[in-house]
């Protein structure tokens, strides 16, 4: 009897593994770019070693600037010249070439396993450096720093920070040889790189959610057959269980302050929203419908929450204040509005809108009540905000399996992220911080 | 509740002669029948011609079998029989609704005559959706329809302790494939005997 205890234990313990590693590449293309983007040129970053440089640091940054949809970087065999410092830069040169700002940076080996990465943004119309920095790095390091560098030049330029030093979320279903299933929730870099399984189970995973500073996810497991809600810290893979009453545990979503988690439970009759303090464990029932009411979405202020009820017939945004009163409904167009989501500055929600049996991507203005669809995808879900607004990754259909899709919040800048294996679903963009 | 310690008696029986056949002594172990229940009514008959002790039953009444208590609409394994009308376990849905249709109310109340029968058998109530929409949403809806299907069996006579619902949303889909088809085909609740 001892052995199979131990036996079963171990089996559950197989069931579900919480890993630190694996890793595993997203590929984008961009589908759809945009006419007026900022034409830029990135200069490969000199090296003066023998050999190839460890990272092909210009590369990564022309490639964050092209998927933001805002910058136009100039091919490499279009460049006129390659300087190495800024004495080496002609401006003229530049200005023939049509491009408003000109990258150019060195790597430097410092040591084993050492480098500085310099780099100098100039205004070719003004004649002048815009930003420089140097940068210390390890190997490892080299990606990070690129994307740091990405940041500041889109900053500089856009007058928005950059969000390519963040990370993504996502939950795949990987089907083998014996057609069996398996769920892996993952974390990849932005641009899809250095992608490392965080969980996997043969059980569903859903509704990943960051933690405010990053370094947590919230999210719902059926491991135990029926679904349960984890908290678990991403680089030491350990984790809690933080809600488990009968009927449904789901939809969690962090609070702006991170000390709470808003959620969706039924075990007192229909689903309905919830606010839970993760260290007190003490819980807030928020909705009272007898309707559905779930996918709770923090307003940045933690002052309320927006959530999905069908109180109306059909699944409606609602907005609920936490402090009490009336949900006040905020989707009039279309019959199917669910899934909300709130940008970091509060003045967009996004959401899935169906109309005429497509599911699509669509943004509110708070402001003006405007809505406008921009996804053109027929089953298109789970939208999650870049953490500066600019840009909604989402999930969608391709070529039969589920992909990642990534918007520009205008609808104007289009890409795909592919896995190399498995359906891709439920994208959750991570906030700023590390 | 009787029927059950009845069949746990002649299991025991039936063991213990064996083991008197292997040289151990006769119905040294022999528990006395059941004198004073009136509904036992049959004895097992084990082969060895020894029915010593058991000749206080009387007469037998109309035999009551475990396996179909009268009126015997359903034998204990009518669900794994396929030509029963509980060979069906699957109830499909409208698009959004959790709401039954008419055609699946039969089917849903002779489940629930049987769970009223037999009411140690326990079912789960898995409600699945289609693609379409948000996924959490999905799961709500789901559970939605498992609750309908746990009233209309609640109705029966079923005990609320033999049932329990479980959404998976549309995580588990019947049928792949983006056509109304195979949406269908996942628009279910699906009853799970354990």
């Amino acid at each position: 009897m001892r052995v199979r205890t131990t036996i079963t234990l171990l089996m559950a313990l197989l069931a579900v593994l919480p890993l630190p590693r694996a890793d595993a590449v997203l590929t984008i293309e961009i589908t759809e770019g945009v006419e007026g983007a900022l034409p830029i040129a990135i200069v490969p970053f000199a090296w003066d070693r023998q050999g190839s440089p460890p990272q092909d640091i210009a590369k990564i940054v022309a490639d964050d600037l092209e998927r933001s949809g805002q910058f136009g970087p100039l091919a490499r065999s279009n460049l006129v010249a390659l300087p190495k410092s800024g004495a080496e830069v002609r401006y003229a040169n530049w200005k023939t070439s049509g491009v408003d700002h000109l990258v150019i940076g060195r790597l430097r080996p410092m040591g084993p396993d050492a480098y500085v990465v310099q780099f100098q943004l100039f205004d070719v119309f003004r004649e002048k450096q815009v930003v420089g920095y140097s940068f210390p790095a390890t190997t490892a390091q080299l990606r990070q720093v690129a994307h740091s560098i990405s940041d500041i030049i889109y900053e500089k330029i856009t007058g928005t920070p950059g969000a390519f030093n963040t990370r993504i979320a996502y939950v795949s279903a990987i089907t083998n040889a014996n057609n069996e299933k398996r769920y892996v929730l993952q974390v990849s870099d932005a641009d899809g790189h250095n992608a490392k399984t965080v969980l996997s189970s043969e059980h569903p995973l859903m509704s990943p959610s960051w933690s405010p500073d990053g370094t947590r996810l919230a999210y719902v497991s059926f491991e135990k057959r029926v679904p349960s809600i984890y908290v678990q810290i991403v680089k030491t893979a350990q984790r809690e269980k933080i809600s488990a009453l009968s009927g449904i545990n789901g939809a969690p979503k962090w609070s702006p302050d991170g000390t709470r988690l808003a959620l969706t439970l039924s075990h007192e009759g229909s689903p309905d929203i919830y606010v839970l303090n993760i260290k007190t464990r003490r819980l807030q029932r928020i909705t009272r419908s007898r309707a559905i009411d779930t996918e709770p979405a923090w307003i940045p202020d933690g002052r309320a929450l927006l959530f999905t009820s069908d109180r109306s017939g059909s699944p409606q945004l609602y907005e609920q204040p936490l402090n009490g009163g009336r949900a006040r409904r905020l989707t009039f167009e279309g019959k199917y509005n669910a899934s909300a989501t709130v940008s970091a500055d509060g003045t967009r929600v996004a959401m899935v809108h169906g109309e005429q049996g497509r599911y699509r991507i669509a943004v509110l203005d708070r402001e003006t009540g405007a809505l406008r669809v921009v996804t053109d995808g027929s089953l298109d879900e789970s939208p999650s905000f870049a953490p500066n607004g600019s840009m909604i990754i989402y999930a969608t259909h391709g070529s039969g399996r589920g992909v990642l899709g990534a918007v520009s919040v205008d609808g104007r800048m289009k890409q795909r992220f592919t896995l190399a294996e498995g359906d891709v679903r439920e994208p959750a963009w991570s906030p700023f911080s590390r | 509740m009787k029927n059950m310690l009845w069949l746990a008696l002649a299991a025991l029986l039936t063991v213990t002669v064996g083991c008197g056949q292997q040289g151990v002594r006769d119905d040294a172990s022999l528990p006395p029948p059941p004198m004073d229940d009136s509904s036992v009514i049959s004895t097992p008959d084990d082969g060895t011609g020894d029915t010593s002790g058991q000749q206080m039953v009387e007469t037998p009444e109309p035999a009551f079998d475990p396996e179909c208590p009268p009126p015997c609409e359903f034998r204990r394994d009518a669900i794994n029989d396929p030509s029963s009308a509980l060979a069906e376990k699957i109830i499909y849905f409208d698009f959004d609704q959790s709401t039954i249709r008419d055609q699946y109310v039969d089917l849903i109340a002779a489940h629930g005559r049987y769970l009223a029968t037999y009411g140690e058998v326990k079912v789960r109530l898995e409600g699945h959706a289609d693609e379409r929409g948000s996924r959490e949403y999905n799961i709500a809806l789901g559970e939605g329809r498992g609750l309908s299907v746990r009233r209309q069996l609640l109705l029966q006579g079923v005990d609320a302790d033999q049932m329990e619902v479980i959404s998976y949303g549309e995580e588990l889909p019947a049928a792949l494939g983006q056509s109304e088809e195979a949406w269908q085909q996942n628009r279910r609740v699906e009853i799970v005997y354990q």
